[in-house]
């Protein structure tokens, strides 16, 4: 046994402390609680530590290499960030599911078998959907549920792709698996619902904007770089996932442009920079893989600045929408400040994060000749400075003057966004650093005259038409609108499938349960004495042959008789008794009746048969 | 009534002057890439200006795609779902 615990113990035990502590103190627990875990984690050596035998399989709890290293390393740093950022939140329940959720995460990127994987994936998912409800807002009740189904979509084909594939190899191990069946095709589709693949990346889209102003700064950052880590050790230079990639990263830009909610415009590009991290997943070269977890590791960062700086406005307005924003940096300029630095890193400029890490993967595609990928992602790179780095800062802080006069956000708030602030900066200059934890070993170089000429082309003048488009009013205006997106599917059709069931469907069994009815009680009628209907039939006959001889002949004083005796047997088969008495007639009952039926046709297919 | 605190672009001649300084940055980068030794993966990065142009026309196809074909298809009012 190692001298060190797993790092997820340290954060899922520490969460249960967290509603015993107050004031002062619980802030100071909180914070500590990353920076324990880092300590922690500088003392875990490479290996698999923490297994444990569980019935016929071994549970790994720390496999420790390269690959988890870089993953755990920027998941503390995050985690102190955004706790930092809801230090002064009075609400134990968003604290503990955010520590939880980290936790897992942790979990989730250490777990050497399908099985603790598969249980901190998900812990995840419930403790992301109770930082969604946290805001206990309408919307958010709705989309949170909303986050909930999908991700037990998710998790349930993962988990039966994990059962069919330990069916197949006898072995819970998670390591390479690469696309080779029904198993690993199911754990493929597993990870890519919280990868949010094109088609099913509406429940990012649909929750993060709606959960609190720190919730989706913890989100941001766990889920989707949990399914990069996981499709990197699992399905590292799968073909498919590199146009899975280029198509995340090109059509999100195209609905953060008209989007009018900020927060739902970084979501979009939250997929956009994801996208990038596939391609370099589905190449597989080291370079590849490099690049895609250094991007991850930039894009937590840079991404989670975004979300606080927008979160302090909302913080401080009460409002995202572009509609309403505009002119803060009049008031707030520090936040504006960082969150011009977040989006120069998200833009890839030259000495800040993305440079240094989204080029990467852009080198690997070059290098192995993808020219149409490589020309959809220098769109996308294009795009995300166009709506990420420009219309964010822009229409928050610029733009049109809303006449909103506030100020700046707390302390706590402007510290965690200059922590993160920094570390993107550092990172632009001195990739060195980043570049020493990455798994592979690195020989690429950012800073090249050429690298740098063109990245800073491409940007200005991505630029240069934003800023034609704006003054010439070609630019689309931010409109108070909603846009339909892929979860049409499930928010309309689901509905429409609601409406199927209860209109037609309910008609259909109705009209089934009043005709079974009906003939029930009919043949109950007709149990009460079979015998009298063949007797009916013959009297009318026989009333109907004397009626006819009379119309001819004259009359027959014994049709009288005749209809009296018809007449009366109607009555008696109404009552079931004896004209004018209670004694019953023939009472053959319903039981007798059927069993006679079925003995009938029991002969009859003996006899054919 | 106070007269409220004038801020740096409340003033068009400030605007003016970061406009110019944008203007004079773009003609920059489009002269220094005249002089820059390339070794690109792919032959078009050769090409003089290539980055700037893609850059530019990129964006602009973006914002009319988005404006004038994606946006006529998917926007609805704020309570659709509701």
């Amino acid at each position: 046994m190692i001298n060190a615990v797993p790092p997820a113990a340290i954060f899922i035990i520490g969460a249960f402390l967290i509603p015993l502590l107050r004031g002062n103190l619980k802030s100071v627990y909180l914070l500590l609680l990353p920076v324990l875990g880092f300590i922690n984690l500088l003392n875990i050596p490479h290996g698999m530590h923490w297994s444990f035998n569980f019935m016929d399989y071994t549970i790994t709890f720390l496999r420790v290499d390269r690959l988890s290293l870089v993953f755990a390393y920027i998941f503390h740093i995050i985690s102190f960030i955004s706790i930092l950022y809801a230090l002064r939140l009075k609400d134990d329940l968003q604290h503990m599911a955010a520590v939880l959720y980290a936790g897992a995460a942790l979990g989730v990127i250490f777990a050497g078998d399908f099985i603790s994987l598969f249980i901190f994936w998900e812990v995840m998912a419930v403790t992301a959907t109770y930082l969604i409800w946290a805001r206990r807002t309408k919307a958010s009740q709705s989309a949170g549920l909303r986050y909930f189904m999908v991700h037990v979509f998710g998790g349930l084909c993962l988990l039966s792709g994990i059962v069919i594939n330990i069916s197949n190899t006898g072995s819970i191990e998670f390591g390479y698996l690469g696309l080779n069946g029904l198993g690993t095709l199911l754990i493929f589709i597993g990870f890519g619902v919280n990868c949010a693949w094109p088609g099913i990346h509406t429940w990012l889209t649909d929750a993060y904007p709606e959960s609190t102003i720190t919730g989706t700064v913890f989100l941001s950052a766990f889920t989707t770089k949990c399914a990069i880590y996981a499709l990197a050790r699992g399905f590292p230079g799968t073909e498919l996932l590199i146009w899975i990639g280029a198509i995340m990263a090109m059509f999100p830009i195209f609905f953060a442009v008209i989007e009018n909610d900020l927060r739902r415009v970084l979501s979009y590009s939250l997929i956009n920079q994801v996208g990038f991290m596939v391609v370099g997943i589905g190449i597989g070269t080291q370079l590849s893989i490099n690049g895609a977890t250094a991007h991850a590791f930039a894009d937590i960062l840079f991404k989670a600045l975004l979300f606080m700086a927008m979160g302090a406005v909302m913080h401080q307005t009460g409002k995202i929408n572009a509609t309403d924003l505009g002119g803060l940096y009049k008031t707030m300029p520090l936040t504006c400040i960082f969150c011009m630095v977040g989006a120069a890193s998200i833009s890839a400029f030259p000495l800040f994060s993305a440079f240094a890490t989204k080029s990467m993967v852009m080198e690997a595609v070059a290098k192995e000749h993808m020219s149409i990928i490589w020309f959809m992602l220098l769109f996308a790179s294009a795009g995300v400075f166009h709506h990420a780095g420009i219309k964010i800062p822009f229409f928050a802080f610029f733009s049109h003057d809303s006449g909103i006069r506030t100020k700046e956000p707390p302390l706590n708030m402007l510290l965690a966004m200059g922590i993160a602030a920094f570390l993107c900066i550092f990172i632009g200059v001195y990739p060195t650093a980043l570049y020493s934890i990455l798994p592979y070993p690195v020989d690429y170089v950012p800073y090249t005259a050429p690298h740098v000429m063109a990245q800073l082309q491409l940007l200005f003048f991505s630029a240069l038409a934003f800023t034609l488009l704006i003054l010439s009013g070609i630019y689309p205006a931010e409109m108070s609108a909603i846009n339909l997106d892929a979860d049409l599917i499930y928010r309309k059709f689901a509905a429409a499938f609601l409406w199927f069931c209860n209109v037609p469907l309910t008609a259909f069994r109705n009209s089934i349960q009043t005709f079974s009815s009906r003939s029930i009680s009919a043949i109950a009628k007709f149990a009460i004495d079979p015998l009298i209907v063949p007797e009916l039939i013959l009297k009318g006959i026989q009333l109907g042959i004397y009626k006819a001889l009379a119309s001819s002949t004259g009359t027959n004083p014994k049709i009288e008789y005749l209809e009296f005796k018809f007449n009366r047997l109607i009555k008696m088969r109404e009552t079931g008794r004896y004209y004018g008495t209670d004694v019953p007639r023939r009472p053959v009952g319903l039981g007798v009746l059927i069993s006679f039926v079925l003995i009938f046709f029991y002969v009859l297919i003996y006899m054919i048969s | 009534m106070k007269e409220e605190k004038k801020y740096l672009f409340d003033k068009p001649e400030n605007v003016q002057r970061l406009l110019r300084g944008f203007w004079a940055l773009l003609i920059l980068l489009l002269g220094i890439d005249l002089f820059i030794s390339k070794h690109p993966y792919f032959h078009w990065e050769e090409w003089p200006e290539f980055y700037a142009v893609y850059g530019f026309v990129a964006c602009v196809c973006l914002v009319l795609a988005s404006k004038y074909i994606l946006r006529p298809i998917v926007k609805r009012k704020e309570n659709y779902y509701d």
